[in-house]
């Protein structure tokens, strides 16, 4: 799962990382977003939207995404 | 009025709280966590502190503790439950109060006094606020109701809202008005020995909620 602040919503540690990069030589990089990622098995699959919704993500600030290996 | 103050593992001001309960009301006590069982008190403080280590997020895991479905259903049927900074966070978390709380807008840990302006009464407070994350955020059109139906319980004075949060807001109530959050800590500030007794108003506006 990936989970990342909304969009328009204040990013402060994206911020910090992005003014940051020029010091370090890395031009022409922008809109940086810190966000997590949770990795697990599950046996199903089917509840995943239901545990980012109750737990792993706060969907009135973050918006996640599930990645399926 | 006898308080219950939750302990999580991970709580730090339980006992500053149960020491301003009992100075204020009638006594408290500690509830545990895991109990299921709020003891018959007649209202519930959720400290401050880094509940199970602000794991994934602050509050988020707090919220599935026993104690916490008490919480919910004391605070349904009337009872005054107050948040203070973790415990603010908890009860967003657990929505039982609107919004929530993200990183201080400028990455700090900020520890100091700050002024808050109780939106009925217009009366300043001076207490102590000490949080990294305490931005206060709900959507504009959810900020709009709120301060419409008198949800906004506290701002920070101009010059006090050291962590960004919305329109200045520092504590907030559910729609009856008997669940509060707020990231200032009224329980560090009820004795002159440490500079201010303002923090007992908190506890005096919530025990009015349960009379």
């Amino acid at each position: 799962m990936l989970i990342r602040p909304k969009e328009g919503i204040l990013d402060p540690q994206g911020k910090a990382v992005e003014r940051a990069l020029p010091a370090l030589g890395f031009e022409g990089i922008g809109h940086v977003h810190v966000g997590r990622m949770v990795e697990l098995e599950a046996e199903d699959p089917e509840r995943l939207v239901e545990l980012c919704e109750k737990l792993l993500a706060n969907t009135l600030i973050e918006d996640y995404e599930i990645q399926t290996l | 009025m006898i308080w219950g103050v939750l302990q999580f593992p991970g709580s730090c001001d339980e006992r500053d709280a149960l020491h301003a309960c009992e100075v204020h009301g009638d006594g408290a006590r500690l509830i545990w966590h895991e109990s299921r069982d709020l003891d018959g008190v007649d209202g519930v403080v959720v400290p401050g502190g880094f509940s199970y280590g602000d794991y994934l997020r602050a509050g988020a895991i707090a919220r599935f503790s026993p104690a916490m479905e008490a919480v919910a259903e004391a605070a349904a049927g009337g009872a005054p439950v107050i948040g203070i900074c973790n415990g603010f966070q908890v009860l967003c978390e657990a929505g039982l109060l609107p919004g929530a709380l993200l990183r201080n807008a400028e990455l700090r840990f900020r520890c100091h006094q700050v002024e808050l302006v109780e939106e009925i009464s217009g009366e300043r407070l001076s207490i102590p606020a000490k949080h990294g994350e305490g931005r206060y955020y709900a959507p504009e059109e959810m900020l709009d109701r709120m301060e419409r139906d008198g949800q906004v319980a506290y701002r920070y004075a101009e010059g006090h809202n050291s962590n960004g949060s919305a329109r200045d807001i520092a504590g907030v109530t559910n729609e009856r008005g008997n669940v509060l959050g707020l990231m200032p800590h009224p329980e560090h500030a009820v004795d002159p020995l440490t500079g201010s007794t303002d923090g007992l108003r908190v506890f005096e506006r919530m025990s009015k909620v349960a009379a």
